[in-house]
Formats: structure tokens, sequence, C-alpha cells
């Protein structure tokens, strides 16, 4: 049974006040080498059928939702039911918002569209030689490159009729030389595959390389830092995971206003720089659905918002705290606008310019940065995180890389770093390392951050 | 291990061996020189209560087959949701196909550790009550009861409950002639209470660690929610008043529902052999722990003494047979505080050189090949040593850690640093009330290389975690580290507040 058939068939039987049925259907092919060689592949079908049952209850609606990966015509009123219940037993909703009705968008009766290790055709010759070559000069090269089509078909009783379609991709490559002494890393995302370079990764993998060449031993301390654009989307990535507006509401986050119940700090300013940073579903190489899908309710999404629109919107508008993810019960809550989750961030500056090299001219006296590794929350009440560097930190002087350094441990707040941001370059579509797979959309700019907090020395290569 | 359960009929149902023995024959029948087949389904419930009501519930099966062979001395892998025997010869097709393209990129000749042939084997989880039979009502009913016992005691502003529990089914079958089919449960609870007041937010959270138990892991037999609960508003008051840490050297008792987590990462990562080698180099990481050092790496202190098992009772890891059909195994990682062996899959195991890999194969769903993946890794008690309150008046100036937080560590497991739920400062022997935004911070051998008091068989917990992450396309483990309290002398120890701020 089509996906199609399959959610008329349900929203058909499904005898409460409205049904929404979603389906995402997924496939996947994907390659992974270390040491030169490949080590493992995969081509990967996968599907999600979600049934959220809305039913009339005592002073309101309830919501309650099943997911399974098939659903055949046998099973097709006895998943309709099993929503049902669901929804009887959670009771009335806190969250129940008027639900989108006889809404259309996208082709809907179009199948899945897969896609197939063929889509790996241009890269693997070259990937193929640059294995031999990497070999014959004694490095190592390992990585990842992944290729996956999403579609997604949400249909309810009440008329919606939405197919979103999502390609997604991307390429990392670490390369290790010196009896890996030597690592440094590159990713690139793509959404095709095309006009993807591996010669181009493989150069900056190799020069890298070469800047190691020189070792110094640098001790902890505040340093200025130059981060490029992958690791300000994976430090900026935890702004949208702890922005709920319900929590800041409720004293509970870092945009909460301490000792003043029920007011956050949408409108006070962070940072002097003219700093933006949102999402945008028609940010070109970003393009995203521009409709909120939701298979569950929780924080920070509502069942009861499938279907509303989800525009671009700025969580910080030149430096200022301009919103908080919203669900339209939090958005009734709070008396914010209703601004949902994007499915995409993009950090810039209004007017920056220049590249990575500007930046790393502008320091007399600090680090470069080439990633951030395993990025956690060390205090939720001021967004303090901890984390690593990984594959290649390098000193800078006089606007000039002289070396390489050890690794750090850091620990520093996105947020507190806002305000010592001293320098920013233009925006460009990067690809995290930390948050590749949950990150898949981001563009972002090279920049300096002020006396970055590196806490110790990792040994760590 | 008793236990009355069976795998559940209507798994069984499902065409597994049409359906394993469709995919053997048409990879065979196309030079494959080793096929597995997996037909698995996994279900997870969520239920989150914030407050009195229900914020999220889900109910989520994933199912389907993944069939994964060798060509030519490369590796094949396909998979689809759709369990039926058209679709396992179309993937075997796929998986063969996959192989081959393979083929000129790949230097290494994929071989197998050899293992046993084990027919027809059947094992189930030691569980009494399957979660899913629970009603939702039931389920409701009993955390939000608990939220409500929480809300009702002063300083506690909100409180959150959140449940995941865990069915997985998967039949495996090889071209050698194992074939097994296994059934696990697993539950994870924990219960918030926060505070808020004009200086802020502080939240504590339960300590009751997830484990292969069904839904009488909520009934108190277990583990005593309610007491608990009881005891947690004075506990969150205490850390509300209690004043910042002061940042420097302690000597730290470390509970088991903390150090399970350090030795998950300092430990458990660090001594995955695919990792020692180099195969998670791009995401995951290396390991310190590099094969030219098995047998003269000193880990830590002579009390150090780990194992890895798949076999532990309510173990998060524990299984009959592994996913490449290798049965479940215990033995030794480090001895005496020496590093003396690995964890492998059968492929791992052969590459390094060994007769047979310990069991450690495993994939998180039919679309994901198996890889190494984590089996219980525990530290073991000291018969001799001291119980928790000999622990307590063994140090003069130091803290006591319970619960687990925030955790970082780096790509070669030498720094981590993590936090915790509870910090007890201890002086000359005596608990003296809680600290507050503590951090703690070492280098692995130097850490257990201070672990200088070990207690004894009652201090001992499982702990453990469902959501242990590695490989490309991103997998998750659940996993069980067992372990007693144990005192590390003068840590370093960070204050969190003073970190961010500048």
């Amino acid at each position: 049974m089509s996906p199609q058939e399959l959610i008329e068939k349900i929203v058909a039987v499904a005898d409460y006040e409205d049904c929404v049925v979603i389906v995402e259907s997924k496939t996947q092919a994907n390659l992974r080498w270390a040491s030169s060689t490949l080590t493992t592949n995969g081509v990967i079908a996968t599907q999600k059928i979600t049934v959220i049952a809305f039913v009339a209850v005592d002073g309101g609606i309830a919501a309650g939702s099943v997911t399974r990966a098939q659903v055949d015509a046998s099973e097709i009123v006895e998943i309709a039911q099993a929503a049902g219940v669901a929804a009887r037993a959670a009771g009335k909703a806190e969250d129940a918002a008027v639900l989108a009705r006889d809404l259309a968008v996208g082709d809907w009766s179009a199948p899945h569209n897969p896609t197939g290790p063929e889509v790996f055709g241009g890269i693997a010759p070259e990937l193929g030689e640059i294995f031999k070559k990497s070999q014959a000069d004694k490095i190592e090269l390992f990585g990842y490159a992944e290729h996956t089509h999403d579609t997604t078909w949400v249909g309810s009783k009440g008329g919606l009729r939405l197919r979103f379609d999502q390609p997604d991709g991307r390429v990392e490559m670490t390369g290790k030389s010196h009896a890996r002494s030597r690592s440094t890393w590159e990713g690139r995302a793509t959404r095709d595959f095309k006009n993807l370079s591996i010669a181009e990764i493989d150069s900056e993998i190799r020069t890298r390389l070469e800047w190691q060449g020189r070792k110094l031993d640098l001790a902890a301390g505040r340093y200025d830092t130059v981060a490029p654009a992958g690791s300000v989307a994976d430090l900026y990535a935890y702004l949208g995971w702890f922005s709920g507006a319900k929590d800041a509401f409720e004293g509970r986050s870092v945009f909460s206003q301490r000792g003043q119940a029920g007011k956050t700090r949408v409108g006070e300013t962070f940072s002097n720089l003219p700093i933006t940073i949102y999402s945008d579903p028609r940010y070109p190489g970003l393009e995203c659905s521009e409709y909120v899908v939701a298979t569950s309710s929780g924080p920070m999404t509502s069942v009861f918002d499938n279907g509303q629109s989800a525009p671009k919107n700025e969580t910080f508008k030149d430096g200022k705290l301009n919103s908080l993810v919203q669900t339209r019960a939090t958005s009734a809550l709070t008396g914010l606008p209703y601004t949902p989750f994007g499915r995409n961030i993009i950090v810039e500056a209004a007017g920056a310019t220049g590249d990575l090299q500007s930046m790393i001219a502008q320091v007399k006296n600090g680090l470069l940065l080439t990633t951030l590794w395993y990025i956690r929350t060390v205090d939720p009440t001021t967004m303090l995180l901890t984390g690593l560097t990984r594959d290649g930190v390098y000193q800078i002087r006089d606007g000039e890389v002289i070396g390489a350094v050890n690794n750090f441990r850091w620990n520093e707040s996105p947020v507190e770093l806002l305000g010592r941001i001293r320098a920013i370059g233009a925006t460009s579509i990067t690809q995290p390392r930390e948050w590749a797979g949950d990150v898949e959309r981001a563009a972002a700019p090279a920049l300096i951050f002020e006396d970055f907090n590196m806490s110790t020395v990792s040994p760590g290569s | 291990m008793t236990n009355n359960q069976q795998v559940d009929a209507d798994f069984l149902a499902l065409p597994l061996d049409a359906v394993t023995e469709s995919a053997i024959s048409t990879a065979t029948a196309l030079g494959a020189t080793h096929v597995d087949v997996r037909i698995e389904r996994v279900r997870t419930g969520i239920l989150s209560i914030r407050n009195l009501a229900p914020e999220t519930q889900s109910d989520d099966s994933i199912s389907g087959v993944g069939v994964r062979v060798i060509v030519n001395g490369c590796w094949g892998f396909a998979s689809s949701p759709e369990i039926s025997v058209d679709v396992a010869a179309k993937l075997a097709k796929t998986a063969v196909a996959m192989a081959k393209t393979s083929h000129p990129l790949s230097t290494e000749e994929i071989s197998l550790a050899p293992e046993p042939i084990y027919p027809r084997k059947q094992w189930v989880s030691a569980y009494e009550i399957d979660p899913f039979s629970v009603s939702g009502d039931e389920r409701i009913a009993r955390l939000t009861g608990l939220n409500e016992k929480l809300l009702k005691a002063d300083g506690v502003d909100f409180a959150e409950a959140f449940t995941m529990f865990v069915k997985e089914q998967k039949h495996y079958a090889d071209s050698y002639g194992t074939s097994t089919t296994q059934q696990r449960v697993r539950m994870q609870t924990a219960i918030e209470a926060v505070n808020v007041s004009d200086e802020g937010f502080v939240s504590m959270r339960t300590l009751a660690q997830p484990a292969g138990f069904g839904w009488e892991w909520m009934n108190n037999s277990h583990w005593n929610w309610d007491a608990e609960i009881d005891e947690l508003p004075t506990l969150l008051a205490e850390k509300v008043a209690a004043p910042s840490v002061e940042a420097g050297r302690y000597d730290l008792l470390i509970h088991p529902s903390n150090l399970w987590l350090t030795i998950h990462e300092s430990i458990g990562h660090a001594t995955e052999l695919d990792r020692a080698l180099g195969y998670e180099a791009n995401y995951a990481g290396t390991s310190f722990a590099t094969v030219d050092k098995l047998n003269n790496l000193k880990y830590g202190s002579n009390l150090m003494n780990v194992t890895g098992d798949r076999v532990t009772p309510h173990g998060l890891s524990t299984v009959g047979w592994d996913d490449e059909g290798v049965e479940a195994q215990r033995w030794d990682i480090i001895k005496d505080g020496t590093l003396v062996g690995y964890q492998l899959d059968r492929r791992i195991a052969a590459r390094g050189g060994r007769d047979r890999s310990n069991g450690c194969a495993f994939a998180d769903s039919p679309s994901h090949v198996p890889i190494q993946r984590m089996p219980n890794v525990s530290l073991q008690p000291n018969p001799s040593g001291p119980d928790l309150a000999g622990l307590i008046e063994s140090v003069e100036d130091g803290i006591m850690i319970k619960g687990d937080n925030s955790w970082s560590i780096d790509m070669q497991r030498y720094n981590f640093q993590f936090t915790g739920q509870q910090f007890h400062r201890i002086k000359n022997g005596k608990i003296v009330g809680q600290v507050k935004d503590v951090a703690y911070q070492a280098t692995t051998t130097d850490f257990w290389g201070s672990m200088n008091r070990v207690g004894n068989e009652s201090t001992w917990v499982l702990g453990g975690a469902f959501n242990c992450g590695k490989a490309q396309p991103g997998q998750i483990a659940a996993v069980s580290h067992g372990c007693p309290a144990a005192v590390f002398d003068k840590v370093n120890v960070l204050n969190t507040r003073a970190e961010a701020g500048k």
C-alpha cells in the first residue's frame, strides 16, 4: 500500500475529532572508510507511520500517538484505535490549539524518490585515487559519505495534505600522518554530491598536516580564538535546543529574567555587533519545509501545530534576543509571538565580509581551531558548555599560523560568548562536526572569540 | 537466571526462517562467502509528565530486515522495513552489488574469527512485566503520583518525570547454520525536582539507574521510588542553600550512581579494539590504550579490576548471543590495574589476530550493520574493602558525589570532566552538608591511579545508559556498568560558575 493510500484509509476509519497521519519514507546510501580503505557501507530504506488521535474529553481535547514501521491493510483499524486509546489515557492536553485544516502543499501523489549507491558514482573513482595516493605518502584517511532522501506526508481527517521532500548529505574526512601524531578534519555539506571536489578536500588536509610540522606546547588559559564556520554552527546549535519559551517563562532557562517570575530576556542586547541568528526555510542551499511537522509533543513542539506555517524566524536580531521557540500554547502562555523551531540555522552579521584567512590575519597572539568535540551542557543556568578541541589547534602570531599546539578542554557559554565576538566574517554554508547528522543545514561565518576559556590541556590527539 | 517469559508469539509468527533462508540462498548463489540476516522489531515507549500532566507520549515500533554479506573479501549491506521472502532476496542482491561496488575502494580483506554453530536457540532477558502490557492510564498514574508528592513539598516549584521502556526482538541467522531468536526488555525512569528563586534555578534528579527490568522496576520492589521521592525535596533544599564549591584538589568519594559514567567513558570506550585500531578515527575517536600497551599499560591502582561481560542479570548489554551469533561471555579487561583485554567482534578479533570474538557485535536496528559495541563493563568490588559508612569515615577533606549529570571526554579518552546531582562535603570522616557547582576534571590513568579505597559488595550498584553513541551512520546502544563506591585522592575540582564567568 502506498503511503498516500494508507493515510486516506486511516483517516477514514478514525472515529474521533481529528486524526493526523504522518508518514516519513527515507532512503540512504552510505560509505565509511578507515586507514584509506572502505570499512562499511549500506543501502537503507526506513519508514515511520505515526497516527495522532485528537479526542474530545472532559474539558478539552486529548492527543495520543502510535508509530510503526509497517501497517498492512488488516492493521488499519487497530492502529487508529490504538492512537485513540493513547489519547484518552493522556487526558486533556495542555498544549491544545485549533488544528490546521484544508491545506494542500507539494506533490501529494508522487512516490518517494529513492537515493542509492549510484549517487557516489562521481566521487568513488576520486576516493579510490586519493586512497592510493595517501598510502604512498604515508597519510591515513578516515571518513564517511552519506546521502539521504526524506519524504514526509502529513494527512488529516480535517483535510491536511502536505508533502515535503528533503535531500541531505555530507562528506567527512580525517587525515592522519607521522604515525598518527598529526591529525586534521574536513567536512562538506552537499545535497546531491555534484560539484563536490574530493581533490580539494585532500589538498586542504595535506596543507593542515604540513602546518603541524612544528609542534608547540601551550598552557591552558584564555586566548583570542579563531573559530571556523563549522564550529560556530556546532556551538550555536545549542541556542535552538535551549531557547524554549516555556522554560524561560517558568524561570528555568538562561533566557529567564532572574527574580521576575514570568519574564523572559526577550528584548535584551547580548552583543554590540549586528549578529543575527535565525532559521529560514527559503535560505538558498538550505531550503526545508515551511510547515510544522510534529509526531509527538514536547517542551518545544506540539502535535496540535501540525500544518502551521514556520517562516523565517530570528532568535537573535542585531545582537538582541528577539524570540524563543514556541508552540501556539506557549505563545499564549508567554504573550510572545508564535515562533516555532526552525529546521536550519544561520549565523550572520549584517555587512560582514572576510573569510577564515582574514580572521587569522586580525589576530596578534591567539589560536585557530579546526573542530570542537564532545560538547555537553555543564550548567543550564548560564548555558555553560564544555568540550574539546579536535584535529588541529594552531598558534597565531601577528596574523600568521606559526605551528600546531596541544588540544584543550574548554568551558564556555555560547550566550556569554555573544558579548565577546571581536570580529566576524562572511557567512557561508558549512558542515558542523559534532552535530553532523543532527544539524543538517547550517550556514555560519568564521569569527574571533575574545579570551576563549581553554580550561585544561588535553593530551588527546 | 530465572525467567518465565517467552519470545512473543506474534514475533515468532513472522516468516523468520523463510525470510532468512531466502536472503542466505540468494546471496550465496551470487558468490557471497558469508551471509547474516537479522529480522528485528524494536518497540520504544516514552512518557514524560511535566508537573501533573503528560507532556510527551510516544509508542514507536521499528521493524525490518538487514542483510549483510561478504563477497571477494568486501562487506555489502542492505535493509528494508518490509519483512518478506521477496524483499529478502532483493536485499541479498543489493548487498552483493554493494560489496562488488566497494571492491575497488578496499585494500583490507574482511575475515571473521570462527565461532561454534548454535542452531535454533531462544533467549529472553530476565523481566517480569512487559511494560507494553501495562495500560497507559496506569503508567501515567504512577509517574504523576510521584510528581504530585514532590510538588506538595516546600521548595519544589516544578517536577518532571520521564520514563522510557523498550522491547527488542531479534531473529538472527547466518550462512553457517546459527539461528537465534531473542527478546530483551529494559526500563529507564528519572524524576527531577526544580527550585526557582530570585537567584536562579536549581534542580535535582533521582539516582535510580536504567536496567533490564520490566514495569516491575516501578513497583518499589527493586528500587524504592517512594522512599527516594520522599527524600528528594530535603536534598534539593540543602543544595539550594549550599555554598558554591571552592575550586581546588579534593579527595572524592564517588558513588556508583556517578562512577558508572566515568567507567563508561574512560574505560568502556577506551578498550574497544576497533577504536584502538583506528576504525572510529573520523567520528567517535581512537584510544590511548593502543594494542602495543596490552599487558603492560598501568591503567590504575592495584585495586582496579574491570571485567567485560554480556551475562550480568538485568544488564543492559546482556544477551544470549550477539549480532554475529557469538555466545555471551565474561572476560577481564583490567586486572590488578593492568590492561589485559579488549572488546571484540568477529571481524576485529580476526584483524587483531585473536582466535575468537568475545561477543560484542550489536546493531541498534535492522537498518544498521552490526559493529563492535560495549558489553557491560564493570568495576569489581574489593572483597575486603569498607562499606559506604567506612568509606565516608576514611575521608579527611573531600566531597562525596552522587548521581550523574554532565559528561565529556576527549577523542583518545584521556581528559574528562564530569558533574553530578549531589555533592556532599566530608570533613574528618563526617558529612557536613552539600556544596554546589562542582565539576571534576582529570586524565584517565591519573584518576584511576589515585583510586586508593574501593568499597565492598554492599556498595555495588548496576548503573548504565540507554543512549551510548558510536559509528556512522550513528547507532545507539544500551549498556550497564556495575561498580562499588570508591575514593580517589586529590582530584581537580572546578567551580562551574567561575568557569562560565568572564
